[in-house]
């Protein structure tokens, strides 16, 4: 069962801002998608592998070889906001 | 780990660069990348989790483990939650009481996060994501440690190995070594553990040391009141000497993983993980027992040399061109030790040769060096590079054994200090050492103090 609480909880995880009748919508609507999806679990899949990946392949990596990085211009093109070569973000304290 | 590059990139793997000029699409997670993983940081932690003792599992796939902060621009750390590629291993470690088992639950592969600069006059954070997606292994033991101490002997001993196995540098102050550690008490003959805290942010070894020792103390004073631990993560502040609980959101722990479509997941074959497994280095509790065996060193002498593999390797160079192994020994962790110390570098950060060390033994051995000239000899041969002949030459430093010139300068120290040879000549031997000493340090350490010694004798009692 989905509560409002867990849909807001999720809301708030994933930053997502919820207004009007959007957190009782979507309650019902996430609601139904885990009904559905819970159909799976009448299967017997207890000889199968869990599948981790859809592509059938496997053990793709590359050379520990160094390739040239972006300057840090082009690094910081994308900022909002920068200073002294950092990307400047509004304060967080741990 | 000190690969070249990052572990999802081919950005470089660099501390100390200017900040964010060490960036890409992939570890700026900028979207249309795509991760791929850099074969050496597979290799490597598979390397860790044999010398760390463990099983590992042959099928690696990765998990994405999300959160929002600064440090991380693609909202979540690509790392591995349900199937870690190392399991159930152990450290041994050296204890008063013998050696004690401190078991791994886990070692696991992910990438690190950014670093954050937190600049309070102007209220903002500064974000340089130079360390973003650097390889990073994270090592979870089993609740086996009982004391600070036995907490820093533990990550000592991590530490050791892993730079025998040459995957990290290990140096905290860089951040290539971290460490947060639980904290919980509990009444002797109690199976189950307390409520516990965690303790970051101690970053330094004499840290981890002072903070674990300060929280045990912290627990034992508020069970002692009757209240109750509040589980929670807290932050060393060693200015202070205290922990203090660190500020975090509720939803902090809410990391909602899941498995990484982005990469397909690794089959490493038996024939693979045996082949890394021959080429493992020999580990420091190997070698230890071997230098003991090889060349008759004490448990106490041959546990100073593992401490830096170079400094084992120099030693076990000299024992080729000399041939009493002790005597070699005490010459590198005494003298030899003393001068890295006091430059405060490893044995790799200094120019001298094998050949350097037993030459200058020699010499000293011949008489032609005192012991103490021999110490301002290798002194010199650190500094310059030059051969053992060329500085004793340069300096003057061949020791004075001649009779001549020894007994004149006996006669002006006995006049210099006329009451401590009265002294002597009423019968107190045991200042002639006084003397001895004075007359070393007007030759600076070039005379013979056994023949200084018998000169004096000689002149002073009858």
């Amino acid at each position: 069962m989905i509560s409002k609480n867990d849909v807001e909880y999720v809301a708030a995880l994933a930053r997502i801002h919820l207004q009007g009748d959007e957190v009782s919508r979507l309650t019902h609507d996430l609601e139904q998608i885990l009904e559905y999806i819970n159909k799976l679990n009448t299967l017997d899949v207890s000889k199968i592998e869990p599948t981790s990946h859809v592509l059938p392949l496997k053990n793709v990596h590359r050379a520990d070889k160094v390739r040239p990085s972006l300057t840090q211009q082009e690094a910081l093109k994308i900022s909002v906001q920068q200073q002294d070569g950092f990307f400047k973000v509004p304060k967080v304290i741990e | 780990m000190n690969t070249d590059t990052k572990i999802f990139c081919g950005c470089a793997n660099k501390f100390g660069e200017a900040p964010n000029s060490l960036t890409c699409p992939v570890c700026l997670g900028l979207p249309g990348s795509l991760p791929v993983v850099n074969e050496r940081a597979l290799e490597y932690a598979v390397k860790v989790g044999l010398a760390l003792n463990c099983t590992v599992n042959p099928f690696v796939k990765f998990d994405r483990k999300n959160y929002f902060y600064p440090d991380c621009p693609k909202a979540y750390q690509i790392s591995q939650y349900d199937l870690p590629i190392c399991r159930n291993g152990y450290v041994t470690i050296e204890e008063t009481g013998g050696p004690k088992i401190i078991r791994i639950n886990r070692a696991h592969l992910e990438e690190d996060a950014g670093k954050l600069i937190h600049d309070d006059a102007h209220n903002c954070s500064l974000v340089d994501y130079n360390r973003t997606g650097t390889p990073l292994m994270e090592i979870v033991s089993e609740p086996d440690i009982r004391s600070a101490q036995e907490a820093y002997d533990y990550l000592q001993t991590l530490k050791l190995t892993l730079k025998y196995l040459n995957v990290s540098d290990c140096d905290m102050e860089k951040g290539s070594l971290r460490c947060d550690a639980n904290v919980s008490i509990r009444r002797k003959g109690d199976k189950k553990f307390g409520i516990k805290t965690e303790i970051k942010n101690m970053n330094s070894f004499k840290a981890v040391k002072a903070g674990l020792e300060h929280e045990i103390q912290r627990h034992r004073t508020v069970i002692a009141l009757g209240q109750t631990i509040t589980q929670e993560t807290r932050l060393w502040d060693e200015a202070r000497g205290v922990t203090v609980p660190m500020r975090s959101k509720e939803e902090a722990h809410d990391y909602r993983y899941f498995p990484e479509p982005d990469l397909v997941p690794f089959v490493l074959e038996e024939s693979a993980i045996e082949s890394i497994r021959r080429s493992l280095p020999e580990l420091p509790a190997q070698k230890h027992q071997r230098l003991m065996d090889q060349y008759q060193l004490s448990d106490y002498d041959a546990g100073i040399l593992v401490q830096d593999p170079d400094l084992a390797g120099f030693f076990e160079e000299c024992t080729r061109h000399y041939k009493d192994t002790k005597k070699i020994c005490n010459w590198i962790i005494g003298p030899l030790l003393k001068e890295l110390n006091e430059r405060k570098v490893a044995m790799a950060g200094i120019r001298l040769k094998p050949q350097d060390l037993t030459a200058l033994m020699v010499k000293v051995d011949e008489a032609v060096l005192s012991n103490l000239a021999g110490k301002n000899v290798l002194q010199f041969i650190i500094d310059t590079g030059k051969s053992v002949d060329t500085i004793i030459e340069e300096k003057g430093l061949a020791q004075v054994s001649d009779d001549g010139t020894l007994e004149q300068l006996v006669r002006e120290v006995i006049t210099e200090h006329a009451n401590i040879a009265d002294q002597i000549r009423g019968g107190k031997e045991s200042a002639i050492g006084f003397l001895v000493g004075q007359a070393m340090r007007k030759t600076r350490g070039k005379a013979n103090p056994k023949k200084i010694g018998e000169i004096i004798k000689k002149a002073l009692t009858p």
